[in-house]
Formats: C-alpha cells, sequence, structure tokens
C-alpha cells in the first residue's frame, strides 16, 4: 500500500429542487507517489467536482454520501480519512499536503493584494515556524555585524527582537506573543515577520522561473500577464511544499506557446519537489504530454484508466476511443460523437454512455458495467 | 479563381491618448499593413496567440472597426483593384481614384452603403454564452438580421428561420425557447444560424469552438464543412489551435503581432514551416500520442506590446535564429519559393 491517494466509492449528490442529481456515482481512483494522473472528460463530467471532493470544498447543495478518501502524506505511516478528518485538520492540510491550481489564474488571484502578499498568506498559514526562525537569524546577523555608534543605541531594541522571533519560532501558537503582535508599538518589533515572509515568497517566484522575481512580489495580478499570474499561483500551490498538487485546467486560458512553457514546468518541478500530480483537463492532447496514467470520465463515473501509453495505443472503451477520434489530429479528420451529454437528473439506466455508444447491446441499457482489470493497470468499466 | 475579398495594406491602430486634453501619444499597432486574399469558397485559417491582432483584423474586414488605411474588397472586379492601385502611385488622378474608391472599397463605406454590405458578410463571435441575447427568443434572435435589412418579417421570417435551424442541426421546437435552455454547442449552432439568415457570401468565424469541448467542437466542425458545401461560402476562420486550422482549413495565415509572418496551405504550413515562429507553434502543439516524443521549442518571453514593437523583425527577440540583419530591417511577406508566402531574413528549410 504505498499509493498516495486511494479513493474508494466516492459518491457525491446535489440535493437540488428538480430533484437528486448524481455527480459522482462511486469513484475509484488511486494515485502513486510521484506520479503525474490525468484526469481527462468533457465539461460537466465531474472532473472538477472529485478535486473539490478531495479538498471536501464541494459547495453546497452538493453532499459527499459515501466513499473513503485515504491520503498518506508521510510516505509509509498509515494513511488518513480525509472525509474523517475534523474541519481545522482538514484546514491545515489545505494548502500544505494538498494544495490546488485554479483554471482561472486571474480569478484565483485578489486583485487588491500584491503577488508578495498572497504567497506570504500561504506561507505563514502553514509555516510561520521557518518564517520566524529567518527572522531570529536576521537579527542575529545584525547584531553580529553592527558596529559604531547607531549601533550602540540600536543593540538593546535588537536583542528584544532577538527573543521575541525565538520565542515564536519555538512556540508560534503562544498566547501572549499573539498578545503582543496586537499592542500598538510593540507590535512594531515584529516587523520582519513581513520582510521575511516576502523574501521567501520572492524565493518561490524563483522557483517557479519568473524572471525578476523581487519586482513581481511587489506587483499587482493586474500588471502581469496571463501566463506569469499563472506562474504565481504555481508558487503559491507549490509554497508549501505539497504532496499532491491539484491542477485544474492550469493551461486552457493560456496560448500554446505559454502552455508549453508552463507544461515544461509542472515537468520540472515535478521532479524538483517530488510532488505528486492530479492533472485535470479536457485536452487529451495535453494529458498525452504530460500525464503518466490517464482516467477518462463520462457523466460521473470513471469509464477507463490506464496508462498514457496504453490509453491512446490501445483504448478499450467506446467512450474514450470515440473522445481520441473527435481531437483534431494532423492529417486525420475529426469524428464527432453523435449526441449531447445525458443530464444529470435522468441519466440512462445502465451504462452511462449506451445511448450514444455504437457497440451498445442489450445489457448495456440494464445493468452498470464494473471496473475490471483487462491487462496490468488498464481498468475498463464496459460489458462489450 | 478571382478572390472574394482582398484586402491590401490594411491598418488598424488604436490611439493611447494622454494628458489633459487627450492628445494621441502613440498608437496600438493591432493591424499592420496586412495584405490577404480569400478566394471564393476557400477556407482561410487565421492563427496567432491571443493580443496578436487576429480580431481585430476579422472585424476590420467586415468593417465592423473602422482601418486606419488601407482597402478592403468585397467581390471587386480585379481591373479595378488594379486601377485603384496604379492611380495611387501615380500623382494625378484624385477625382477617378476617390470615385473607384466609393464605389468598390469598404474602407471608405458608411451609413447605409456599410448596411447593405453587411448582408453580405457576417460574424460568428467566439463565446455563445455571451454573444446571444439572454432575453430573446432563439426565434427572435435568428429573425433579427432579417429584420434589420429589412428583408422579411412576421410569418415569412418565421419559416426561414425554422428552415435556417433545420440547417445546422436544430428543429423547429427549439424556436420558442431561450438561449439558457440550451448547451453551448446548441448555442454555437444558433449563432451560426444568426450568422446565416441573411445568404451572406463570407462569414468570420471568431474562434468559434475555443468555449467548446472536444466531440462538440468536431460537432461544430463538421457542420460549418458542410454548410460551407452546401451554400457555397467562403470562411475566414479565426483560432489558436493550430490542429483545428490544420485538419479544416484550405490555407492557413499566421500572425504575429499585427503581421502575417507565413501562409500557405495547410499541409505545408504543419509539415513544412518556413518561419521559426510558425515552426515553434507547430511544436508547442501538443499531440495526442505519448508515444511521439517532438523536440520540443520553447519559445522564452511573451508577445511584446503591440503599442511598441520591436525594431525590425518583430519576432526578433524570442527567435533563436536572429542575426544583427533582423535587428535592423523589417522582412516583408514575399513569395519565395513558388506560392509559400513568408517574412524573415532566415527562414528554416
Amino acid at each position: 500500500m504505498n499509493d498516495l491517494l486511494t479513493i474508494k466509492g466516492l459518491t457525491v449528490r446535489f440535493h437540488i429542487y428538480e430533484g437528486i442529481a448524481p455527480a459522482l456515482q462511486d469513484l475509484d481512483l488511486a494515485i502513486g507517489q510521484k506520479e503525474t494522473f490525468g484526469l481527462v472528460g468533457e465539461t460537466g463530467c465531474g472532473k472538477t467536482l472529485t478535486a473539490l471532493a478531495i479538498l471536501r470544498l464541494i459547495p453546497p447543495p452538493g453532499k459527499i454520501e459515501s466513499g473513503t478518501i485515504m491520503f498518506n502524506a508521510n510516505g509509509g505511516s498509515e494513511p488518513v480519512d480525509l472525509l474523517a478528518l475534523s474541519e481545522p485538520d482538514m484546514r491545515s492540510l489545505r494548502g500544505s499536503r494538498i494544495s490546488m491550481i485554479f483554471q482561472e489564474p486571474s480569478a484565483a488571484l485578489n486583485p487588491v493584494f500584491t503577488i508578495g502578499d498572497q504567497i506570504a498568506e500561504a506561507i505563514l498559514l502553514h509555516r510561520p515556524e521557518e518564517v520566524y526562525q529567518q527572522a531570529a537569524d536576521a537579527v542575529d546577523q545584525r547584531l553580529a555585524n553592527a558596529a559604531g555608534p547607531v549601533s550602540i543605541l540600536a543593540r538593546p531594541v535588537w536583542s528584544v527582537e532577538r527573543r521575541l522571533y525565538r520565542q515564536l519560532a519555538r512556540n508560534p501558537e503562544s498566547v501572549w506573543l499573539k498578545f503582543v503582535g496586537r499592542v500598538p508599538l510593540v507590535r512594531r518589533l515584529l516587523w520582519r515577520i513581513s520582510v521575511e515572509a516576502e523574501k521567501m515568497a520572492a524565493e518561490a517566484l524563483k522557483d517557479v522561473e519568473i524572471p525578476d522575481a523581487a519586482r513581481v512580489v511587489r506587483q499587482y495580478p493586474h500588471q502581469l500577464s496571463g501566463g506569469m499570474k499563472q506562474r504565481a499561483v504555481i508558487a503559491m500551490a507549490l509554497a508549501c511544499c505539497p504532496k499532491l498538487l491539484i491542477a485544474d485546467e492550469p493551461t486552457t486560458s493560456l496560448d500554446v506557446t505559454i502552455e508549453a512553457q508552463i507544461l515544461e514546468l509542472l515537468r520540472k518541478l515535478k521532479v524538483d519537489t517530488e510532488a505528486s500530480i492530479l492533472y485535470i483537463t479536457h485536452d487529451l492532447a495535453v494529458a498525452a504530454q504530460i500525464c503518466d496514467r490517464v482516467g477518462v470520465m463520462y457523466s460521473g463515473t470513471l469509464c477507463e484508466v490506464a496508462t498514457a501509453e496504453e490509453m491512446y495505443g490501445n483504448p478499450l472503451h467506446p467512450y474514450t476511443k470515440a473522445l481520441l477520434a473527435a481531437v483534431p489530429k494532423p492529417g486525420v479528420e475529426p469524428s464527432p460523437i453523435r449526441g449531447f451529454i445525458p443530464d444529470p437528473l435522468s441519466l440512462p439506466p445502465g451504462c452511462r454512455f449506451h445511448p450514444r455508444c455504437d457497440y451498445a447491446t442489450e445489457m448495456c441499457s440494464k445493468e452498470t458495467p464494473t471496473m475490471r482489470e483487462v491487462t496490468p493497470g488498464h481498468l475498463v468499466a464496459c460489458h462489450v | 479563381m478571382e478572390a472574394l475579398v482582398e484586402v491590401r495594406h490594411l491598418k488598424t491602430h488604436f490611439p493611447i491618448l494622454k494628458g489633459l486634453f487627450r492628445r494621441p501619444a502613440g498608437a496600438v499597432r493591432a493591424v499592420d499593413d496586412i495584405n490577404l486574399a480569400i478566394r471564393r469558397e476557400q477556407w482561410m485559417g487565421l492563427v496567432g496567440e491571443s493580443g496578436c491582432g487576429k480580431t481585430t483584423l476579422g472585424k476590420t474586414i467586415i468593417r465592423l472597426l473602422r482601418p486606419t488605411s488601407g482597402h478592403i474588397y468585397l467581390g471587386a472586379p480585379s481591373d479595378a483593384i488594379a486601377e485603384i492601385e496604379s492611380l495611387e502611385h501615380s500623382r494625378d488622378g484624385h477625382h477617378r481614384l476617390k470615385a473607384l474608391r466609393r464605389e468598390h472599397d469598404l474602407a471608405t463605406f458608411s451609413g447605409k452603403r456599410i448596411k447593405g454590405v453587411r448582408r453580405r458578410m457576417q460574424l460568428v463571435h467566439q463565446d455563445p454564452y455571451t454573444s446571444l441575447n439572454p432575453r430573446m427568443k432563439i426565434r427572435d434572435i435568428v429573425a433579427e438580421p432579417l429584420a434589420v435589412h429589412g428583408i422579411m418579417r412576421g410569418k415569412q421570417a418565421s419559416e426561414r428561420v425554422a428552415n435556417i435551424l433545420r440547417l445546422v442541426g436544430l428543429s423547429e421546437q427549439h424556436m420558442a425557447r431561450y438561449p439558457h435552455q440550451f448547451s453551448g454547442g446548441q448555442r454555437q449552432r444558433v449563432a451560426i444560424a444568426r450568422a446565416l439568415a441573411t445568404n451572406p457570401e463570407f462569414i468570420v468565424f471568431d474562434e468559434p469552438t475555443s468555449a467548446l469541448d472536444v466531440s462538440v467542437q468536431a460537432q461544430i466542425l463538421d457542420l460549418l464543412k458542410h454548410l460551407k458545401a452546401e451554400e457555397h461560402l467562403t470562411y475566414l476562420y479565426i483560432t489558436h489551435n493550430l490542429s483545428v486550422a490544420e485538419t479544416v482549413c484550405d490555407s492557413i495565415a499566421v500572425m504575429y503581432l499585427g503581421k502575417i509572418v507565413e501562409m500557405g496551405t495547410a499541409l505545408e504550413i504543419f509539415h513544412s514551416p518556413r518561419h521559426p515562429y510558425t515552426q515553434a507553434l507547430v511544436l508547442s502543439t501538443p499531440i495526442p500520442d505519448p508515444k511521439t516524443k517532438r523536440v520540443r521549442i520553447i519559445l522564452p518571453g511573451e508577445v511584446p506590446s503591440p503599442a511598441n514593437p520591436p525594431t525590425g523583425c518583430r519576432f526578433h527577440p524570442r527567435c533563436s535564429r536572429a542575426t544583427e540583419e533582423c535587428r535592423s530591417t523589417e522582412p516583408t511577406l514575399e513569395a519565395k519559393e513558388g506560392s509559400r508566402l513568408f517574412a524573415c531574413w532566415h527562414p528554416l528549410e
């Protein structure tokens, strides 16, 4: 059992006025360590919902009805069930162990805060000790190098500062230090925290290959281009070294050349940070370029899971085949899938794809197919 | 084959106004000196990154925007175009030139004349979620161009709308519904139906499938292909997706920062690009096959601002083959070998 994340029988339903819409139905999914797992499918098939379910951020009236999401944060030790965690525990996981890159970078960033502020927020929330330690070290440096008449006056202040930062680093939850942080004038002794956090934010930006990071931390989102914003969002997601990075269509709103840059960056970061990536996309071509394994979703269920080579070389599910045929490829005419995605309120019985399927039989309209392993690592949910 | 749409030295600049008196302090050169000819029943693709002026060019051609200078012809006789061209270079014949341009050049049209010509060319917008009025029924949306141009109204118009809806794969029952009752693909069909209402000859598609799923995209492209064959239409298809352009278009023009850098048939552009920018675009287009590992060319940096384009070749700051010549002098779009047009000092073999 060394998978990072194992989802078993996840069911999400939306209780709305017109009825109950099963948005996800008995979803089984496993993401290994250091793996890029691609989740592809059309609009409304539940890709983003799966990601939100992992973070337990499903908006009401949606509800997680059943299932388990086992998350193995520390490698060897026993995994935890994310659905059984308390809300404060979940909060400390979000953004630190599991973080998410959203589709629209301009919507994910707050327009009234600088890029540096927003990255620093994540850092201060999830690893404040390091910031305090760095601040203490900075004062240490000051004390060691100080010389001249000014330093004689400043020395006592710096010593107090150093003590404060050290105490904070040892015990970030300390109540009386929190009190100090609120008292006017005394509060100013803690000014280094924001300076150090900004420095760390600049480091994070440098990691995502933003040129001139020191300037960018002080800029507002509207001053950056789309590609730069997406890099900043990635930097924010990676600021706390997550084990699992959920990327929800990170390149959909970008140009191909910028998309290629971002994909290259993600590929590199994955090697550097040893994180797993859950890559959600509707673009099969992008998934082919970046993913190790790919899962195809249709109307709330997974219909095929395989390695990328296997999926594109030997697709087994009729929906996967149809989807691959619909992608424009050089020299090949794209062939459309007939019909439309079913309405989640009135799903067809049996296999959900059968009204649009060319291979459908009597059985398909009666029984729901279950996942079976055809060859090692290649799972298909289809009767045919 | 005679060209239906011909664009000569077209420029569309947007002034940047500054100071107390809003004086122009510069200009965003969205479309800068473009020559383009689209033959009858041709499917022309226009590709490029966002901000390169694709949409501005499309909108200028159908005269939703007023060009700063240049000529646009729709079905003008070639001898008239040639005469205008020659008169422009000579010193005399101002009156003749003016009369000819009034007659043929869309860039000089305004008011009633532009309305008359707009019946013959239509635009399909990018996002079907914003291009349809949510408070109008489908029947009214599709019949609006008929009413605006005074072609038909009432029962007659309803019949025509029903016919067009059938043509784009919808049915008569959809006429009484509102846009929110449709999916993205169906909405785009409604938008296409609206464009077809006045029986145009030329349609500009501004990224019609970029908001849609691949399976729906294939449906729409299929529909466009049928419509083109049945109604003898001419398309200008604006897209940023090179693989879509390759599969459907007859010929492709690649735009970079307000200029066309390369033009050729779809096969030529995709398989033997001559301009380094085209090559970079082709190679950064992901293909759905993990086995084919291509040499990736990742372009450094981003598209510069069109308000302040680089000197010389506009692509040189991002180009790996740039030399001193590229920095100082701008290459022109020329037919260097056969029918291939490209603007580069150091083309790829």
